[in-house]
């Protein structure tokens, strides 16, 4: 690999290698992403290759393995260039007839289409599937388009365009002036306009400077971040190097969860080629730019998402928070002014230098500039990333790109921000997705977590949930976080139990307050929201469970009952068979009882009772009929 | 170091640059309860009861003045209805704790903290921290030390240090705001071998 010495060679390479690919060749994509990892994209990669093989077509296709491409849900995902015909949940035993008859023949395979859940049609092209359809993949995007450990892939869309121009034609204040111009705010959750940050990293004295990837992704279900850095490294890395060019730094650190293993063996792929071009390394692109870049494997603590706590765990120390000030930027890692910034954040850079400010300010709200990409996970359809301009509605979200709430149940709520964002309900469902909004509405942007809620949820049980998660995740240093969550857990399971009492509203609220006001750190300082946006829109979920011994979603064990309504039992004994605790008498043509004292309400008799019947009543803050007499049990 | 011009508690206090909000009060003998600092050690900010209310470039804000850095026409106000409520249910919680701590009993007294309002924890630690960073920072020994995180938090001696450094020490001791050091000590000790003079060889090995 001869290394690239001016921006002529890069260009001289790119054209060279866009020159070897005709765009009208069939090129067969494969999803694999952690996600598509996990429902078997290995083994139909494996198929791939053998059947391209014995049909004989491995010299007229391109097989490519990219990046999370997204829709999840449907994963494996294959998609046929140049149509862009898109197949969902593949097989290794679907291959040998995609290549036979959709790529020798043309032919669509109805089966493996993308079927719409309401009407039932068909959709083909991958980009007109609802879920794509409504989404603006500016950062996403190349994530379908590349082979993340190929970098002649990231060259051939574009890639490296935008350091060059930095390079060569930008000063690191013109740098900082973009990206403050273009109002890119912090992706990571607090909304920071980064070219402040940048600019107060780029002012600090001193020759030392650092700049840094946050690629601690911690919050339950999201996984925007891994995405980004297992698909497109190259991303991250221009965008890395942009930042350091901005703020006169030659040396960064990219801060990766252990349990990515894929992000860090295709980040350190990246890293290494990049190297071999000469595009990491001493003068870069003959510009006199030096930058190298290590990896550093966190050990999986939460606070370490948390800047001054990722910078202590980078040196080596326990992730615990500092006091800012002083700012990392003045007094970051090892002492030295320091920037770091969260993976979607770089990602964003290389787009705002390509295609200037103006077009950056173009997409999203008054105040949040871009698009933002979010993890649409629970109770939806359509599970996967999504990327939308900032100012799209959390209804069009969830309905549009995710396809509304599966069964028939219905919407209660969606959560954002991660465990300490908060609870959105359906009345607040046109709140635009949006730094300010967000926060008026008692959530948060975070770093772009949302989780979907249907009426099954107990919305107490779920602060509970979160609370349980942030005493783990509290580093528990600071005597407001550490002791105000332990506080607030403890009344939130006694709620869930039925022994809370009505001064507990009071209490929570009193708490929250100190939790909120006197914490060290933004763990602590927004670990409340659970509670506090809970308590604000569903309060009188909280009021049954005090006042009523009632769990309204029917969910905290401790507070139902299942009952089977003697006049449905058709004596069927599919709930006998599927009890796990052998608490239901049943027999014969005799109706079926449940031993409530036997019952560990686990609910796997409402699941075996056939819908046609619907015997089985799930019951909360009433009491349990007597069961049936003995004798009067016999059917017919 | 240029000076700072700032108000504290309706004072003028002229402080140096570099100072926290808790050494310039002190400087004009405005006192602010702490139970985590110590004129040896780094500020560390872990018990929050320095909480106090800041106006500065028209926002207010809480901030603990034992880290937070004083700034010209800073306006800080040591008590308030919020602060006094804050500093109050913190003491509520270190007392579920320490309950029978003459340190946080006084300052219950002043803030109106109820000692019982929350259940009773097994640990007597609040975690203040003055005895790991006494041990790290003046003595440089690392004998004491946190462990787990989160509400499992815990200070606890390392027997393999403490074998060594502890014996004649104890310097932590009197730091220690409730029994829980000392408590965690005897336990260590416990583990200990006993100094080498006293060792008797053993039956089977010699």
């Amino acid at each position: 690999m001869p290394r690239i010495n001016s921006s002529a060679e890069l260009d001289a390479l790119r054209q060279e290698i866009l020159s070897q690919r005709d765009p009208d060749q069939p090129c067969l994509t494969l999803c694999s992403g952690s996600a598509c990892h996990a429902t078997g994209c290995g083994k139909v990669a494996a198929a791939i290759e053998e059947e391209m093989e014995s049909q004989g077509v491995a010299d007229d296709v391109h097989f490519r393995r990219t990046g999370c491409h997204g829709f999840c849900e449907q994963g494996p995902i294959v998609v046929i260039y140049p149509e862009g015909i898109c197949y969902l949940k593949v097989k290794p035993e679907d291959i040998a007839e995609i290549i036979s008859e959709t790529i020798k023949e043309k032919k669509i395979i109805e089966r493996l289409l993308y079927v719409d859940p309401n009407s039932g049609e068909n959709t083909t092209l991958e980009e007109d599937i609802p879920f794509y359809k409504n989404q603006e993949r500016l950062v996403l995007g190349f994530n379908l388009k590349i082979d993340p450990k190929s970098l002649e892939d990231y060259l051939a869309v574009g890639g490296y365009q935008a350091l060059v121009k930095t390079l060569f034609e930008m000063t690191p204040e013109q740098v900082v002036g973009e990206v403050k111009d273009a109002n890119l705010r912090g992706r990571g959750g607090a909304g920071f306009p980064s070219g402040v940050k940048w600019d107060f990293a780029r002012k600090a004295p001193g020759d030392k400077k650092y700049v840094v990837v946050n690629c601690d992704e911690g919050d339950p279900g999201a996984y925007m971040d891994r995405s980004l850095m297992e698909g497109n490294p190259y991303g991250v890395l221009e965008g890395l190097m942009i930042g350091a060019y901005a703020i006169g730094s030659n040396e960064g650190y990219v801060y990766v969860r252990q349990e990515y293993p894929l992000a860090v063996d295709n980040l350190e792929i990246a890293i290494k080629k990049a190297e071999d071009y000469g595009l990491l390394g001493q003068d870069i692109l003959g510009s006199g730019f030096d930058f190298t870049v290590k990896v550093h494997r966190g050990a999986g603590a939460f606070i370490c998402g948390e800047e001054t706590s990722l910078l202590k765990s980078l040196e080596g120390l326990p992730g615990e928070p500092n006091a800012r000030p002083p700012f990392p930027a003045t007094k970051g890692l090892w002492g030295k002014p320091t920037n770091i910034n969260n993976v979607e954040t770089w990602s964003n850079i290389p787009l705002i230098i390509s295609k200037g400010a103006d077009f950056f300010n173009s997409i999203g709200t008054e105040k949040s500039k871009g698009t933002k990409i979010f993890s649409l996970v629970g109770k939806v359809n359509n599970t996967g990333l999504v990327e939308v301009p900032m100012g799209a509605t959390l209804r069009d979200i969830i309905y549009k790109i995710g396809g509304g709430v599966p069964g028939e149940k219905k919407f209660k709520a969606v959560q954002t921000g991660g465990p300490s964002g908060g609870c959105i309900p359906e009345n607040l469902l046109d709140t635009k997705v949006d730094f300010d909004e967000l926060t008026q509405a008692g959530a948060m942007m975070g770093s772009g977590g949302m989780i979907v809620m249907d009426e099954d949820t107990c919305l107490v049980d779920l602060a509970r949930y979160f609370l349980a998660f942030l005493s783990d995740e509290s580093c528990g240093k600071c005597n407001p976080c550490r002791e105000g969550i332990r506080q607030m857990l403890k009344i939130l399971t006694n709620i869930t139990k039925g022994l809370g009492t009505e001064s507990d509203l009071e209490l929570l609220l009193e708490l929250a307050e100190t939790t909120k006001g006197a914490s060290l750190c933004a763990l602590g300082k927004t670990a409340p929201n659970p509670v506090l946006s809970t308590l604000r829109y569903f309060k009188d979920e909280y009021e049954a469970h005090i006042k009523e011994q009632r769990c309204p979603a029917l969910s905290c064990k401790a507070l139902i009952a299942f009952y089977i309504e003697p006049d449905k039992c058709k004596a069927c004994g599919a709930c006998f068979k599927q009890c796990p605790a052998e608490a239901i008498e049943g027999g014969k043509k005799r109706i079926h009882v449940i031993d409530q004292d036997k019952c560990t309400r686990c609910g796997s008799c409402v699941d075996a009772c056939p819908k046609a019947f619907g015997a089985v009543k799930v019951m909360s803050g009433e009491p349990v009929p007597v069961a049936i007499a003995e004798e009067a049990r016999n059917l017919g | 170091m240029s000076e700072i011009l700032l108000q504290i508690d309706g004072k003028k206090v002229t402080a140096k640059e570099g100072m926290t909000i808790l050494e310039a009060a002190r400087s004009v003998g405005v006192s602010i309860p702490t139970l985590c600092d110590h004129e040896k050690l780094a500020p560390y900010g872990a018990c929050r009861v320095c909480t106090v209310e800041a106006d500065a470039r028209g926002t207010t804000n809480l901030v603990a003045a034992c880290l937070q850095p004083v700034e010209n026409d800073l306006v800080v106000r040591t008590r308030s209805e919020k602060v006094d409520k804050i500093r109050k249910v913190l003491l509520e919680q270190m007392l579920a704790h320490a309950p029978d701590s003459e340190e946080l009993q006084e300052l219950a007294q002043v803030y109106g903290a109820d000692k019982d309002r929350f259940e009773a924890e097994s640990s007597f630690c609040i975690l203040c921290g003055l005895c790991v960073r006494y041990c790290a920072e003046v003595k440089k020994k690392h004998a004491v030390g946190f462990f787990d995180r989160g509400a499992k938090r815990e200070i606890d001696f390392i027997p393999e240090v403490a074998i060594r450094e502890c014996w004649d020490c104890k310097e932590c001791f009197p730091l220690c705001p409730t029994s829980a050091l000392q408590a965690a000590y005897v336990l260590t000790e416990a583990l200990m071998s006993p100094p080498a003079s006293s060792t008797k060889g053993c039956n089977s090995c010699g």
